[in-house]
């Protein structure tokens, strides 16, 4: 991690105990930095993985990891300049087609991404695009639903890393690819919102390749002791920017070669 | 308009096109323009170019994304008429010289094989009557000042064509998704934007169904053999000397582009 820690671990604990409750009661709360303008990212790493140490004790299993911030239109619109990673639990993960309830969330977002399964562990650091493809079993569509609980999501890196990147509900669906039987760079996506289409892009969004974003995270997860296990579902970040969802939409995220990945939202 | 008023623009976007510089807006100079009046007034300025020389090769849908429609306050495309002095080959580099305010964009061009005559023509006689798809880059360029264009500007001024470059990877619509197909621009050896077919009115061959439609309607043959740049997927990307683009179409190849020289403004 480039930057040192700042924060103790009481205030390690306190912190991850605030956005544990924001995420389990739904309700936002100001960024983190507003209280700890010295917080560092690892600082907010400190708290992510405080976070996923507690809810691994309540038995939730952790299932996989997913890049963020990782297109120039995400850390635009977000306002940070380099992208987080966030773990991926089972609790989170919802079937295809799907009625989620908006009622345990705040302001969901959806965005489109192309998700990785992995057929053999990953280490960093050093890790590379090409030792990505390697490790891959096969990639899949997927659309994350992300929800900051920061008020008005205006947050900066510190902050969403404590949040664990935003992460909050999962769907992979649509049409399992080997990777060599693809040019990930140009995979083009449609997400439409009750039959419009609301938001477009390429693959190549994604930090120029998605490989690259699963291979950044790699190296991050060593930064913090860990690896990408053989099985981990890994999704690569936004391709199209974040759009808001609320009761009734209906979405479905339409990928070249990987087919479409649908829900709906309820209360 | 009348037909003395017509020819009178028609003329001056022809002298303004030849002399590489620019006139006011034409909504500003004739506040009463309709659309019908810019078509008209198009076919006088195409019709000079073919005077002087050159020939009809296809036509161009311009306006065919959500963004440029707001822009423009306009809910369907608009076209322009291809020229043989517009065409350049992938691998040429493209004198800028010849051209006033000029910005790219990445698009998808049909080559038909068959004649498509409107009324009627459904998305699925378009791909019925496409001989081949290729990337390609559409070099926009207004003779209007500063690009301060409403919709009757530019589709008098031939939906501001420039000149455009074809990609040299033949694909077949039936073998490949033009609606999902990935459009990745690249700048310099940088990304630029990413985007896809359908930003193109749902899909390209939507766009070229309209056209079809708009032209049957209009009496304007569209012919075997024709080129139709579909609309671009794509940002506008400002050019200038020594930049070098790359439009890539998932599924299908690229199209590269060097330019050279300096443009009027």
């Amino acid at each position: 991690m480039s930057q040192n820690l700042s924060l103790s671990r009481e205030d390690i604990v306190r912190l991850c105990e605030r956005v544990e409750g924001a995420q389990t009661r739904a309700c936002a709360i100001p960024k983190l930095t507003d209280e700890y303008p010295a917080m560092t990212i690892a600082d907010g790493y400190a708290v992510q993985s405080e976070l996923r140490r507690r809810y691994l004790a309540q038995g939730h299993r952790l299932v996989g990891w997913k890049a963020g911030l990782t297109s120039k239109a995400k850390m635009k619109q977000m306002g940070v300049d380099v992208p987080s990673i966030g773990f991926l639990t089972d609790r989170m993960a919802r079937p295809e087609n799907a009625a989620i309830s908006t009622g345990d969330l705040v302001h969901p977002r959806v965005e489109c991404e192309v998700a990785f399964v992995m057929k053999r562990e990953l280490r960093g650091p050093g890790c590379t695009a090409a030792d990505v493809l390697a490790a891959t079993d096969y990639v899949l569509p997927a659309v994350e639903i992300i929800d900051s609980r920061f008020a008005g999501f205006k947050f900066d890196l510190p902050s969403v890393i404590a949040d664990n990147g935003s992460s909050a509900r999962f769907v992979g669906g649509g049409r399992a690819r080997y990777v060599e039987e693809l040019d990930l760079r140009t995979l083009g996506v449609v997400l439409e919102k009750n039959g419009e289409i609301v938001a477009m892009g390429a693959s190549a969004a994604v930090l120029g390749h998605p490989a690259e974003a699963i291979a950044m995270l790699v190296n991050i997860l060593a930064d913090l002791g860990e690896t990408l296990p053989a099985g981990s579902f890994v999704m690569s970040g936004g391709i199209t920017e974040a759009i808001a969802v609320k009761p009734g939409d209906s979405v479905v995220a339409r990928f070249q070669e990987l087919g479409s990945v649908s829900m709906r939202f309820v209360a | 308009m009348n037909e003395e008023k017509i020819q009178h623009y028609g003329d001056a976007l022809y002298e303004a096109w030849r002399a590489r510089r620019t006139i006011p807006p034409l909504v500003e100079q004739a506040p009463d323009i309709t659309l019908d009046d810019a078509y008209r007034i198009q076919q006088r300025y195409v019709a000079r170019r073919v005077q002087a020389g050159e020939t009809i090769v296809g036509k161009k849908i311009g306006a065919t994304s959500k963004p440029v429609q707001d822009f423009l306050g306009v809910f369907q495309p608009d076209f322009g008429q291809l020229t043989s002095g517009m065409v350049y080959q992938e691998g040429d580099t493209l004198p800028l010289d010849t051209l006033i305010q000029p910005k790219a964009e990445a698009e998808l061009a049909f080559v038909l094989k068959a004649d498509l005559q409107g009324p009627g023509v459904t998305a699925m006689d378009v791909i019925r009557a496409t001989d081949y798809v290729v990337p390609c880059f559409e070099i926009v360029d207004s003779r209007i000042t500063d690009w301060k264009i409403r919709i009757q500007d530019t589709v008098a001024d031939n939906a501001s064509c420039g000149v455009y470059v074809l990609g040299k990877t033949k694909g077949d619509p039936r073998k490949l998704d033009i609606t999902l197909a990935g459009m990745v621009l690249e700048k310099n050896g940088e990304l630029y934007s990413t985007g896809v077919g359908a930003a193109v009115q749902g899909s390209p061959a939507n766009a070229v169904a309209w056209l079809a439609n708009t032209l049957g309607e209009l009496g304007i043959p569209f012919k075997a053999g024709e080129v139709i740049l579909s609309g671009s997927q794509s940002a506008l990307v400002p050019v200038a000397d020594g930049d070098e683009l790359v439009c890539t179409v998932g599924g299908l190849g690229s199209c590269r582009v060097k330019f050279a020289g300096r443009s009027a403004v």
